[in-house]
């Protein structure tokens, strides 16, 4: 019933300095408002990454190549930003070659459930007469279509024998299907496509369509009709195609139950035998799993980052907020004089002007908080993720806020209970 | 017909020390009984230490020397939270300033020294509207003070005096910012209180014909009682 009173009173007064108020709100404001936007960010950013990490697999890894470091300059400022000299692009020889991974499957066939490889042969159209459809060609291992979750929709995908000879089929996308057999799927499968890609023209057979995730490729501006999805030959194919021998990069699925972390430094290692001559290049290997760690811990350093500079603002706040409390005391000196002339006991007094410093850092909370999320909401549309405000870092918020009014409030609000009755009521 | 003593004060001395050596002693032994239902005013220069006793008897003050009893009660005794209790159960308040709080309306001033009784908002809306309306003010209930005349104000900071009906009433120049006519009105309310309420009445005033109409004037000068006789209302 008191309580209710003071709120109400606290209201009050807020109401009749409402600039004042709003001043002395804004460190709490931009405090709270920074951190919950943060975490929003990091929220959403988690997730997304989480989400990428299930559709590309958690048990992926990933080998390359990297650039040996160089003995003078070595740090990795060094590599990235490094005049053009410096930098070297890996050429086909520099490439993993198949007895490579033929050995390495053998040595650790228990580990492996597939591996994934492509090579880009470069884009073109599928022309039938009047009909088209956009394609990019790309030569994929067996592995491929494991590694990145590709279903059919018809058809089969390539066989052993198909892959090693090099056999010029192909996997079209139902979009493709949609387009030149009038969304026919089973009349695709066996029928002839011509496909030109730079100026050229190369016959295929299809095996099969598959069911393209129009997600994975993000939004696309041109109509269903126009839109490019991925014809996939076999990668011996397409190695022909571009005269390559070599790998640059590959996918490793690891069977289930290995530990992707451990089995990407044996991956490493392995390679790394038959790199000890190669002068600019050694080979990398790392897990998903390890990039979403590393992820998660870069978030982790800008989240505490702007948690400290949020602390910071959110002290000068409750001095703000301290500062704005006394001056108010100051005001209300006859006031509080009165009250106790007419039998407030401190304890009233006191709780009086804490419930007022909470009902300030409050109401500045809930405004940081919409802020925070709005804020928050605006910057993971613009990395393109969905927002998703954490409910616990907005619970946190409000009690930190009501902690700050509390422990800012405290003093004034003492040094208001404290007054001498008399001293109060003779104030000018 | 015996009457019970009220306030008791016995040989009361106050000395404020600003900076020692310097003391300045503003009573020096005030010895004075008010008994239950008595109306009197207090009358003496400006700075004769008038509020200061009033002050002392409304407990928001402590004389440095001397005994005080109110109704009973050793009020030199008690403690600062007991002093507050007393103020706000056995004292009603009225200042020459008014001091109704701002921003609260005439409603919720008179309620204020119930809510610190803990009386439940029922009763004191009820309590409060049933005052307001006996100091004629109930239909500026909802007012703010900032909208009320100054007549109106004091009279509802009588009726706020009234709130926890205390055993009695402590004016200190209630009509010293007031015109003779508002002056007059919020005079009559005084005696109205007395005589239909039988209520114990201190009243300092500057006015000569407003103290001749009480049971008692006591003049004081300099800290020091040097007068008393009767007036018109007690004849
Ligand atoms: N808190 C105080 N500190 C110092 N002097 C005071 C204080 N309160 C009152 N006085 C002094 O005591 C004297 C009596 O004051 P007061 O009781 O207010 O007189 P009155 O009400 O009769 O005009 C005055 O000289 C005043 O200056
Ligand atoms: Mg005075």
């Amino acid at each position: 019933m008191i309580l209710y009173e003071n709120i109400r009173l606290a209201l009050f007064s807020l109401k009749a300095n409402k600039m004042r108020a709003l001043l002395t709100m804004l460190g709490i404001i931009i405090g709270i408002s920074s951190v919950i936007a943060i975490m929003t960010v990091g929220n959403s950013m988690t997730t997304s990454v989480s989400e990428s990490m299930e559709s590309m697999g958690a048990n992926n890894i990933t080998v390359g190549l990297q650039q040996k470091e160089d003995e003078e300059e070595s740090t990795e400022e060094g590599l990235q930003f490094g005049g053009p000299g410096r930098m070297k692009t890996a050429q086909d020889d520099d490439g993993f070659t198949y007895e490579m991974l033929e050995n390495y499957c053998d040595t650790y066939g228990d580990y492996i459930m597939a591996i994934s490889a492509s090579e880009s042969v470069g884009s073109g159209q599928i022309v039938d007469g009047s009909l088209y459809a956009n394609v990019n060609v790309t030569g994929a291992s067996l592995g491929y279509f494991i590694a990145n979750s590709i279903d059919l929709a018809a058809g089969q995908f390539f066989q052993e024998r198909e892959f090693d000879d090099g056999v010029m089929v192909a996997l079209i996308s139902d979009l493709a299907a949609d387009n030149l057999f009038d969304g026919d799927d089973e009349a695709a499968v066996g029928s002839q496509i011509q496909v030109n890609v730079d100026d050229k023209y190369y016959n295929f057979t299809v095996i099969g369509v598959y069911e393209y995730d129009q997600s994975a490729s993000g939004f696309s501006s041109t109509s269903t009709k126009d839109t490019t999805t991925s014809m996939y030959i076999p990668l011996k194919a397409a190695k022909e195609l571009t005269h390559t021998d070599n790998y640059l990069q590959f996918t490793v699925v690891t069977a289930s139950g290995v530990d992707s972390e451990e089995f990407a430094e044996t991956t490493e290692d392995f390679f790394a035998t038959y790199y000890r001559n190669n002068r600019d290049f050694e080979p990398s290997a790392f897990s998903m799993s390890s990039m979403v760690e590393e992820m998660t811990s870069m978030l982790g350093t800008i989240t505490m980052a702007i948690s400290v500079i949020a602390g910071i603002a959110l002290l000068v706040g409750g001095i703000g907020v301290m500062n704005i409390m006394l001056v108010s005391i100051t005001e209300r000196t006859r006031e509080i004089g009165t009250r106790k002339a007419l039998g407030a006991p401190n304890s009233s007094i006191r709780t009086q002007f804490i419930v007022e410093s909470i009902v300030i850092c409050l109401i500045g909370g809930i405004i940081g908080i919409i802020l925070g999320v709005a804020l928050g909401a605006a910057l993971a549309n613009m990395l393109g993720t969905a927002a998703s405000p954490s409910v616990s870092s907005i619970i946190l918020s409000l009690t930190f806020s009501m902690a700050i009014g509390v422990f800012f409030g405290y003093y004034p609000a003492n040094k208001a209970a404290k007054m001498d009755p008399i001293e109060a009521l003779r104030y000018e | 017909m015996e009457r019970k003593p009220v306030i008791q004060l016995t040989d009361i001395y106050k000395r404020f020390y600003i900076g020692t050596p310097n003391e300045l002693q503003v009573l020096n032994g005030i010895n004075l009984t008010v008994e239950e239902g008595e109306f009197v005013a207090v009358v003496g220069q400006s700075g004769s230490g008038k509020s200061t006793l009033m002050n002392i008897i409304g407990a928001l003050d402590r004389p440095t020397e001397g005994q005080y009893h109110l109704d009973g009660v050793d009020m030199i005794a008690a403690r600062d939270g007991e002093l507050s209790k007393i103020r706000n159960r056995k004292i009603g308040f009225v200042f020459q300033t008014y001091n109704l709080i701002s921003k609260t309306n005439a409603l919720k001033n008179v309620e204020m020294p119930m809510l610190y009784a803990g009386v439940s908002g029922r009763k004191r809306v009820e309590r409060a509207k049933e005052l307001l309306t006996m100091v004629e003010m109930d239909e500026r209930m909802h007012h703010l003070p900032e909208e009320l005349s100054g007549g109106q104000k004091q009279r509802v900071a009588i009726a706020r005096a009234m709130a926890n009906d205390p055993a009695i009433i402590l004016a200190d120049e209630p009509t010293g910012a007031l015109d003779s006519a508002t002056g007059r009105k919020v005079m009559d309310l005084f005696h109205k209180l007395h005589k239909e309420q039988g209520k114990t009445i201190v009243l300092i005033t500057h006015s000569p014909e407003l103290a001749e109409e009480t049971d008692r004037l006591i003049t004081i000068k300099d800290g020091n009682i040097t007068g008393e006789r009767s007036g018109r209302g007690g004849q």
